[in-house]
């Protein structure tokens, strides 16, 4: 762990979606960290508050019906604190978004290098003249062909990888400390999405920024990432460096995921799906919430949520059968957060 | 887009021609003659054949209405049956005090609909959406000529606010932007209003909540535009269809307001339509309707064009 404070850090963060006649129990006590400079991946299936997270993390959840609790800190200060105009201001600046569906996520009526050079022009004051320099440039700096050209194109008349590298240049618009980027390449064609990979490697590594990654993917996973946290039913189940997730999984779930996997090695053998669906998040069984459907479910499990526990350097899980395999007396851990 | 605007254009000769047809085949369908408004009940059969000749009413019906394209072409829609007077100026003078009236209404409504549409679709599910979506529904529902006669008996009647019918003074039919005249203006306008109020507001409803839905919306947020910035985008892209749909109620306003108007004895094109068809009045019928039809096309061909600039994914060559 890093001497100096994280940039991001998430702790004990609850978000519950009120509708008439139930709750959802989206996220239920999150904790997570992201140091400078660093990748972390968050992993889990859809409905796993994968999403959610993210979306907490800038506030941007609608806020009437959404209940938030919890700390979230983004260079050192509270999101859930910050007033309406304190919030737009960092929004974009300090932290921006990359969706998943660049099509969607572009205003259709308006044309991209505008509503590049209006952020720029949001958040630096300058003229749209300046801010369109400044979207040129970004559209250099993603390698989108005849830039000059595409700033004047609306979203529709763009090809989905192009509008993915756009997305991306208006989240860079900014020069935001952290970068979010939720399911970037999921609505895109294999041989885009790995481009599009390759960019954001490549960027994160040119402008050193830090990066939190959201995918259902575990390729794409292995593929970016520093850290990964495994999300399931709304908790973070298991966490740590790439390589001791991937390569010693301890959660059920982790290792379920791993062996549903499709890989050139596993040619004409049966794919290992998981039995059973994912956990109701208006109804979450009272204990672990994978309980249900793992292979390795006792008694306990059912009963209480398990602690998360430190089962190597930084590596974390939240599971009473694997944390019983190691020594109790070892250490007992918030989950990674000093 | 000049090949749009001209192809438009050209396609405007054959729906005018059918709206034409139709409207001259609707009454000779009707019962009674074009002649029993000008030739008493009891004069000989003499007279009344004089008379069907001098008008062309004796000649078989497609070549009637052939010489009546004809002459229309040429700016022509003949005489009035029942005054003598050129159909063109009845019309004109009519249409004048429609499109006052229309406008009126069409600045009453609009403003409001696009108000109380956006707060409703802003404020989905809550106690002032509900409000605001009963006025609309309400609107909407109520038979305007029933509205305006509770304003009648309201404001003329009982309060003695108000004027009632005619659109000014001394039954003054030529409408003049004085403040006599505009007492004159306000309730057939507040009660032709009430429609095209209810349906923006449904509209707009309808729109901004499905805008607000958009991911693209959440998009803007998380750059960090605040609210009412957002709200500029959601009114963009809602700028199109609310334009169709106000180009629809403003035609509707100006052909549609027949039982509004005779019931203040507004004198624009909707009495004179109704007086024409109750004295079959054939020629000031047809000219009457083909210019509204023709006012209808322009209207809506502005509307596309200007949606067309609104919207870049509409492209039309």
């Amino acid at each position: 762990m890093n001497a100096e404070a994280p940039l991001v850090e998430i702790a004990d963060l609850t978000v519950r979606f009120r509708t008439p006649g139930r709750v959802v129990h989206a996220i239920n006590g999150v904790d997570l960290h992201l140091n400078r400079g660093e990748v972390l991946t968050i992993l889990g299936e859809s409905g796993s508050g994968k999403s959610v997270t993210m979306r907490a993390l800038m506030r941007l959840l609608p806020s009437r019906r959404t209940e938030i609790r919890g700390r979230v800190q983004v260079a050192g200060r509270s999101v859930l604190e910050m007033s309406q105009r304190q919030l737009s201001a960092f929004r974009g600046k300090v932290v921006s978004m990359i969706f998943q569906e660049p099509m969607l996520a572009f205003d259709p009526v308006f044309t991209v290098g505008d509503q590049i050079a209006e952020t720029v022009c949001r958040h630096e004051g300058v003229s749209r003249k300046a801010g369109l320099d400044r979207a040129l440039e970004l559209f250099q700096l993603v390698q989108i062909p005849s830039p000059e050209r595409r700033l004047k194109a609306y979203p529709h008349e763009m090809s989905g990888g192009m509008r993915q590298r756009a997305m991306i240049a208006l989240a860079l618009a900014c020069r935001p400390q952290v970068l979010l980027a939720d399911e970037p390449t999921t609505a895109l064609d294999a041989t885009v999405q790995i481009q599009i990979l390759l960019l954001l490697r490549r960027l994160q590594k040119e402008l050193g920024m830090s990066v939190i990654f959201v995918t259902h993917d575990m390729g794409v996973a292995v593929e970016i990432s520093d850290r990964i946290a495994v999300m399931y039913g709304g908790r973070v189940v298991e966490t740590g460096p790439v390589a001791e997730v991937i390569g010693n999984p301890r959660h059920p779930y982790t290792i379920g995921l791993m062996r549903s996997r499709a890989s050139g090695g596993m040619k004409g053998q049966r794919l290992d799906a998981i039995p059973g669906a994912p956990p109701d998040l208006s109804d979450l069984p009272q204990g672990c919430a994978f309980a249900p459907r793992c292979p390795q479910a006792g008694e306990v499990c059912g009963a209480s949520v398990p602690a998360s526990v430190a089962v190597g350097q930084g590596h974390a899980v939240s599971c009473f059968q694997a944390s019983a395999l190691v020594d109790r007396a070892d250490a007992h851990v918030g989950s990674g957060v000093p | 887009m000049l090949t749009y605007f001209s192809k438009r254009l050209l396609f405007m000769v054959p729906i005018t021609l059918a709206v034409s047809l139709i409207c001259f085949s609707l009454v000779h369908l009707s019962p009674g003659q074009p002649m029993d408004a000008v030739v008493s009940a009891d004069a000989p059969a003499e007279v009344v054949e004089l008379v069907r000749r001098a008008y062309g009413f004796d000649r078989p019906l497609p070549v009637q209405f052939g010489l009546w394209v004809q002459r229309a072409v040429q700016g022509d829609l003949g005489l009035s049956v029942a005054t003598g007077r050129p159909v063109v100026l009845e019309v004109m003078g009519a249409l004048k005090n429609t499109l006052i009236l229309a406008t009126a209404a069409a600045l009453i409504g609009f403003p409001l609909g696009m108000l109380f549409g956006t707060l409703a679709g802003y404020f989905k599910g809550s106690l002032l959406d509900r409000l605001l979506t009963g006025i609309a529904v309400t609107g909407v529902s109520v038979p305007h000529y029933w509205l305006g006669m509770v304003l009648v008996i309201v404001f003329s009647v009982h309060l003695n606010m108000l004027p009632a019918t005619g659109a000014g003074p001394g039954a003054s039919t030529d409408w003049a932007f004085e403040a006599a005249y505009l007492r004159h203006l306000i309730l057939p306008a507040v009660t032709l209003s009430v429609i095209p109020m209810g349906i923006m507001t449904r509209t707009i409803r309808a729109m901004v909540g499905e805008i607000l839905a958009h991911d693209f919306v959440e998009a803007l947020r998380a750059k960090g535009l605040p609210e009412w910035r957002v709200f500029l985008h959601v009114v963009k892209n809602a700028a199109p269809t609310a334009l169709a749909v106000m180009g629809l109620q403003l035609g509707y306003l100006l052909g549609g307001s027949i039982l509004v108007e005779t019931v203040f004895s507004w004198p624009g094109t909707g009495m004179l339509l109704n007086n024409a068809i109750f004295r079959r009045d054939l020629p000031l019928l047809q000219g009457t309707i083909l210019v509204l039809a023709l006012f209808f096309l322009a209207l809506n061909l502005l509307v596309d064009l200007a949606q067309t600039w609104l919207d870049p994914r509409i492209k039309r060559a």
